[in-house]
């Protein structure tokens, strides 16, 4: 389980437009484990995260996820897939039109065999263990954008994935709230024995990570845990 | 089983995107109930301008009629000889018989004196005539020749004949030029053929208009046994009477006038296209509330096919929308309807009614329009890639 990529290759565009952006990648997260990956802007990690993520189609090398082969899955295996995958995105994408709870229990809303009631429950729990409790019935435009990036780490974590994928989530946040998301991430991931991949910039979240991989011109390099503080 | 499903119940997406823009919705609804209302109005004065048409029609107490063949509608009625409805009743299915002539007279508005083409029905006032008993109860006045009975539904043109009669004054005017004095008031209301109707005896039906041979008639009206089938009978006179009648049933009579301002008139058509520009109108609505409505939560629901929602339960989401609209906007364009026909037929006297077939093909019509449009709209929600949220 957990994630194992090898010799991954992706490029955009065709013929002579074509412009690589990853070059035979190798990766391997084991299930629990908190990978950051870092890098400079356009270097191929998001490319990388959404070919994790079963949002795009391989095209060369092999990709397995939760078990799964992604080379040469469909569209509907590969939608299947992703209900085990829990996604935290640069932007919180909250559904404008719903209050936090019923955000979150769109997450929920994914798990099979559950009442109304109990993925209603379950999202509110959530929404405790984020330390929400008193915000349920707000609609995402009236929180924080901590707030809101807590409500998203909640409905990602509602669905039990046992893959989480994490896109610059403290982007949008000041110094202090990214930093008590990410360990509040950290925290509910290793109670899921949940796999985490992250990408980030900042470099004041890095010591959270088990482990740090540094991507650059589309290559992986394992990065010394000890280079940070 | 209504526990499982109410357990399976999930979060309404389609009610809550809709509702939580308020003003969107409103222009929305606004939209469709416009379209519901222009379909309401065009079909309610289709149907009832061919309903006028047989106003005076469906009042006979009759369930067979006889007519000449050479008539092809009321406002052109040619007649026939009166033995032909006496020889009917030699039928045994037949109960009783009414002679009726029918005519169009010049009747002089007492005011302005400008003469106006006025629907006149003579008959022997001993008979029955109308289904209405009201009709039977102010017959006696016409055995006095000279009298006729006025429809006080008939239109103002012809001058303030109900309003003076009720004061009690004596009403007098002249009709093809003749004297006539009104003994009464009916309520039929105008018709396509006549802008007013009057009924009045034979006797003087005869003397207004001299043209008519005594022995001659428009209309015989038959009424059956109880246990008669018209349509049964109908064939059997048909058979047994010389060709120079036709033997209707009550339904056929009716239908007969409709066909024939139906076919010879542009009034269904103009009425049916004014409907489906409503339709068309409303479809464009739809078209662009919803789409813009999917354009604006593209990055939503690429975010919901991200966590694993699959295409088809988005789609639906799109079509519940479409649903809403269509049961939200037509409630309003109902009672609106029911409104304006009031309206119109206060305006008008023409009988427009709601009535359950014409509440159908609205409905169904908003429906289509709605569920069409967001079938439309769903084509844009393929746009969403969730590949591009990250």
């Amino acid at each position: 389980m957990g994630i194992v990529v090898s010799g991954l290759c992706h490029s955009y565009g065709k013929g002579a437009m074509a412009r690589q952006v990853l070059q035979d990648v190798d990766l391997r997260i084991d299930p629990g484990e908190v990978v950051l990956l870092t890098g400079p802007s356009g270097c191929g990690k998001t490319t990388l995260l959404t070919l994790v993520g079963a949002l795009r189609q391989v095209q060369q090398g092999s990709v397995r996820v939760l078990g799964q082969e992604l080379a040469g899955a469909g569209r509907a295996s590969r939608q299947r897939l992703r209900r085990r995958i829990g996604m935290i995105f640069q932007g919180h994408n909250l559904l404008r039109c719903l209050s936090a709870e019923q955000n979150v229990q769109m997450g929920a809303d994914l798990l099979p065999g559950l009442g109304y009631r109990a993925r209603r429950d379950l999202a509110r729990e959530w929404l405790r263990a984020v330390g929400l409790g008193d915000h349920l019935g707000k609609l995402p435009h009236d929180l924080s954008g901590g707030q809101k990036q807590r409500v998203a780490i909640a409905r990602a974590l509602a669905a039990e994935p046992q893959l989480l994928l994490a896109d610059e989530p403290t982007a949008a946040l000041d110094s202090r709230s990214g930093r008590d998301v990410v360990e509040l991430l950290r925290s509910l991931a290793r109670e899921q024995g949940c796999a985490v991949l992250m990408v980030t910039h900042d470099p004041r979240i890095l010591d959270v990570a088990d482990r740090l991989v540094r991507m650059e011109d589309g290559r992986l390099s394992e990065s010394v845990p000890e280079a940070v503080g | 089983m209504a526990w499982r499903i109410w357990q399976g119940r999930r979060i309404p997406l389609a009610w809550l995107m809709l509702t939580r823009q308020p003003v969107r919705l409103a222009v929305a609804l606004a939209g469709i109930s416009f379209a519901g209302i222009l379909m309401f109005m065009q079909l309610g004065f289709r149907d009832g301008l061919f309903d006028a048409s047989v106003t005076v029609h469906r009042q006979f107490d009759a369930d067979l009629v006889l007519m000449s063949p050479r008539t092809m509608s009321s406002i052109g009625m040619a007649s026939f000889p009166r033995r032909r409805l006496v020889q009917a009743m030699a039928d045994p299915a037949v109960r009783g018989i009414t002679p009726v002539n029918w005519g169009l007279l010049l009747w002089r508005n007492p005011d302005s004196r400008i003469n106006r083409s006025i629907l006149t029905i003579g008959f022997e006032p001993g008979d029955p005539l109308f289904l209405d008993p009201a009709l039977a109860a102010q017959a006696e006045g016409l055995t006095m020749k000279g009298r006729v009975l006025f429809d006080e539904r008939s239109r103002p043109e012809f001058g303030p004949i109900a309003e003076r009669f009720r004061a009690g004054e004596v009403v007098e005017t002249e009709v093809a030029g003749s004297r006539v004095r009104v003994a009464g008031l009916l309520n039929l209301g105008p018709s396509f053929g006549a802008d007013g109707n009057m009924i009045t005896s034979r006797d003087t039906f005869l003397e207004l208009s001299p043209g008519t041979p005594p022995g001659s008639i428009e209309l015989g009206l038959i009424r059956l046994l109880p246990d008669a089938d018209a349509e049964t009978v109908a064939q059997r006179l048909q058979r047994q009477l010389p060709p120079d009648v036709t033997v209707f049933t009550k339904a056929a009579f009716e239908d007969f006038e409709k066909t024939y301002w139906r076919t010879s008139t542009a009034i269904g058509f103009i009425f049916t296209l004014g409907a489906a520009m409503g339709f068309v109108v409303g479809c464009v609505i739809v078209y662009q509330i919803l789409s813009s409505d999917v354009s604006d939560h593209l990055p939503e629901y690429a975010t919901l096919m991200a966590m694993g929602y699959p295409l088809p339960s988005l789609l639906r989401v799109v079509g519940r929308e479409g649903l809403l609209l269509a049961v939200l906007g037509y409630l309003p364009a109902y009672a609106a309807g029911l409104g304006l026909y009031a309206l119109v037929r206060r305006g008008t006297n023409l009988p427009v009614f709601m009535n359950l077939d014409r509440a159908l093909v609205v409905l169904v019509m908003i429906l289509v329009m709605c569920l069409a449009s967001s079938a439309l709209a769903m084509r844009r929600l393929a746009d969403a890639d969730p590949a591009e949220i990250f």
